[in-house]
């Protein structure tokens, strides 16, 4: 499929939430190297579409839970980029008042639960959001974002059991980035380690509905969530969507680096593709692959997607102003919140 | 002597482990975190490729089963990495190593190191910045080190990996770039023999880990102010040197104590009990805690601060300690 497989608006609305995803974590690198917040972090770029399509199709009271690599769903979701750069730079502006940082930036007024950056630990907050929606006869789903690294954890393997039994409504969207990782043995983050040769296995195992999906291809990870929250609110039970990107360059170190820098023509002009990470900008980046199909079937103009491009990056840029203009928390507050 | 960094002791430690005893492995080899000295691994990996393995992130699974090698002969050495994620694994270390020996009559020997990054290290927020030697000081059993230098750290890896116990292992990350002696050949620290890291007449100061290092800091201070602090690093809780505690305490007559741990229930709760049940006549003062409150570790970093046992917050509680009675 492609993204053009969805209508004009659909496709130009997941367009936008990717082109917002992208800058934003553009500019977190930058602000990183610049020395604007300490911790170690996790960028979302190669992920858009997966991100892009899902919160796309998710209603306004659907729920949402996520990782450390959680900026991009945050942003997707359409949360405020001044306060989640905020809340990054650890400023009292942020989402979290600068108590959860990078790895925890959170919204619950758009559906987001606890973001937690204990591997493993997402998709058990939502099943257990899964299980919380079906005791109340809501109509909603639970989405849980995780990694293909969270399926090495046994919580994991218990959840599904549990939401197959209790036929939960919940979608687990296994954001499975190994494939292109360098891995530790060549001093990159850790990837995934399994015996398996298909994660869908696992879930399978229980009897839930599982779909594999080219994590960069918007419109088919569209429709695999569609059919998945239409089973969700039928009452069928859980459903596993693994999304397969292959790792963004600057993703592979330990800490990220800015491999790529956006530049859409490169969409339509693929001599423009050079350096080291050729390969990936032409075959793997889910951006430009995007604007390419939108503007090959004309759901819009190279012009009309280079200025979307230009609002997300100015949106992004003032993002980053306030958040640096934004006060530090004071610390006399430090004991607050400990209890509700 | 020769001067290396806390990683390379480490390093070394192992290395002589795995050379001197077959039975040796590791579960896990990146036992120094992912910061730039992490490399040193790099040729331990290379030559012990048959005895180092890679686990998945699976912390329960590979707490179970070095709890389980050890019962059966093996002597693994377990990187749990940060201290947080020791929670994941927490019922095979609670309910399996640290119990199988008293419950079995002692016919069971569970002969394994866990390791761990434990504390603030700068943004590491409320899931990766925790320091789970407190709790599990509550849970019976297992045998807890917990070094500050780089000679200590070598000693005490090689005790521990001979030991016949569980032993939770806890290093915090920034002490891997501290640079101390450390001399070439092999060495043990016994467990249970606390080091007094500087000599001093007028008030204890007990500190742990990374601590050691801003209590040093702040004796250096309060030298300047006539105040002449005995620094305390007791490099294991369990056992535990009581016996040098109290010798300091009954010299001083002044205690503070100070840990990354929470306030309640933590190292320094428990050390003070200690001193006030049996040291009691000694003390010409209140004892006082320099701890982490019990707030879940906030990311930013005024925040991180507030909450951190700094020199400050160390050289504040001696004045105080110094000004009462």
């Amino acid at each position: 499929m492609t993204i053009t497989s969805l209508d004009r608006r659909t496709s130009l609305s997941i367009f936008d939430r990717m082109l917002m995803m992208r800058h934003f974590e553009e500019a977190v690198i930058r602000l990183y190297k610049d020395g604007r917040f300490v911790s170690h972090y996790h960028i979302y770029i190669g992920q858009e579409a997966t991100g892009g399509a899902v919160l796309e199709a998710l209603g306004a009271k659907d729920l949402i839970c996520t990782t450390h690599r959680n900026h991009g769903h945050i942003i997707g979701r359409g949360s405020d980029p001044n306060r989640a750069m905020a809340e990054i730079l650890g400023r009292a502006t942020g989402f979290n008042g600068g108590r959860g940082g990078t790895l925890h930036l959170c919204d619950p007024s758009l559906g987001f639960l606890s973001t937690s950056a204990i591997v493993g630990g997402c998709p058990g907050l939502a099943t257990g959001a899964g299980y919380g929606i079906k005791v109340k006869r809501e109509p909603h789903v639970s989405v849980g974002f995780f990694g293909d690294g969270a399926l090495e954890e046994g919580l994991v393997i218990e959840c599904f059991n549990i939401a197959a039994l209790w036929k939960l409504p919940v979608v687990y969207v296994c954001e499975n980035n190994s494939p292109g990782a360098m891995g530790p043995q060549q001093g990159g983050y850790p990837t995934a380690t399994t015996a398996t040769d298909s994660f869908t296995r696992l879930p399978a195992a229980y009897g839930i509905h599982c779909m594999k999906v080219d994590g960069i291809d918007a419109g088919a990870v569209y429709a695999a969530t569609t059919e998945a929250i239409e089973r969700c609110r039928a009452g069928s039970g859980p459903v596993f969507i693994e999304a397969f990107t292959t790792r963004w360059p600057g993703s592979s170190p330990l800490w990220p680096e800015l491999a790529t820098a956006t530049d859409l023509n490169q969409a339509w002009e693929p001599a423009r593709i050079a350096g080291p990470h050729a390969d990936w900008l032409r075959d793997h980046d889910p951006l430009l692959r995007a604007a390419r199909e939108l503007a090959t079937v004309g759901h819009a103009s190279r012009d009309e997607l280079m200025a979307r491009d230009q609002t997300a990056r100015k949106r992004i840029a003032a993002a980053a102003e306030f958040a640096i203009a934004s006060p530090m928390p004071d610390s006399a507050t430090v004991a607050a919140h400990v209890f509700a | 002597m020769r001067k290396i960094s806390y990683a390379a002791a480490i390093a070394e430690a192992l290395r002589i482990s795995l050379t001197e005893d077959p039975r040796v492995s590791l579960i896990g080899s990146y036992v120094l975190g992912l910061g730039p000295k992490r490399v040193l691994m790099d040729p331990i990996r290379a030559d012990f490729a048959d005895r180092i393995y890679d686990p998945p992130i699976s912390e329960a699974a590979i707490v179970a089963i070095g709890a389980g090698a050890a019962m059966a002969g093996a002597r693994p050495f377990v990187d749990i990495g940060t201290g947080s994620f020791a929670y994941v694994g927490w019922s095979p270390l609670v309910n399996e190593a640290a119990v199988a020996c008293h419950m079995s009559n002692g016919t069971l020997r569970v002969p394994v190191v866990y390791h761990c990054l434990h504390g603030l290290r700068g943004g590491g927020a409320a899931q990766h910045s925790h320091s789970p030697q407190a709790m599990l000081w509550n849970a019976a059993g297992l045998e807890i080190v917990i070094p500050s230098s780089p000679y200590d750290v070598k000693g005490l890896i090689r005790s521990a990996i001979k030991s016949d116990n569980p032993t939770m292992f806890v290093n915090h990350a920034r002490l891997m770039d501290i640079e101390g002696d450390v001399p070439e050949e092999d060495y043990t620290i016994p467990l249970g023999r606390a080091d007094i890291k500087r000599p001093g007449r007028d008030v204890t100061v007990i500190a742990t880990s990374y601590v050691v290092h801003a209590a040093l800091a702040a004796a250096a201070t309060l030298a300047g102010e006539g105040i002449d602090v005995e620094v305390l690093d007791p490099r294991s809780l369990v056992p535990l040197d009581k016996d040098t505690i109290l010798q300091s305490v009954g010299r001083t007559g002044r205690l503070v104590v100070a840990d990354e741990t929470n306030e309640s229930c933590g190292i320094a709760s428990e050390l003070s009990a200690i001193v006030a049940e049996h040291g009691f006549k000694s003390l010409r003062a209140p004892i006082l805690r320099v701890a982490r409150p019990n707030i879940p570790t906030p990311f930013s970093q005024p925040l991180e601060q507030a909450i951190t046992p700094t020199a400050e917050k160390i050289a504040e509680a001696v004045r105080r300690s110094m000004a009462m009675s």
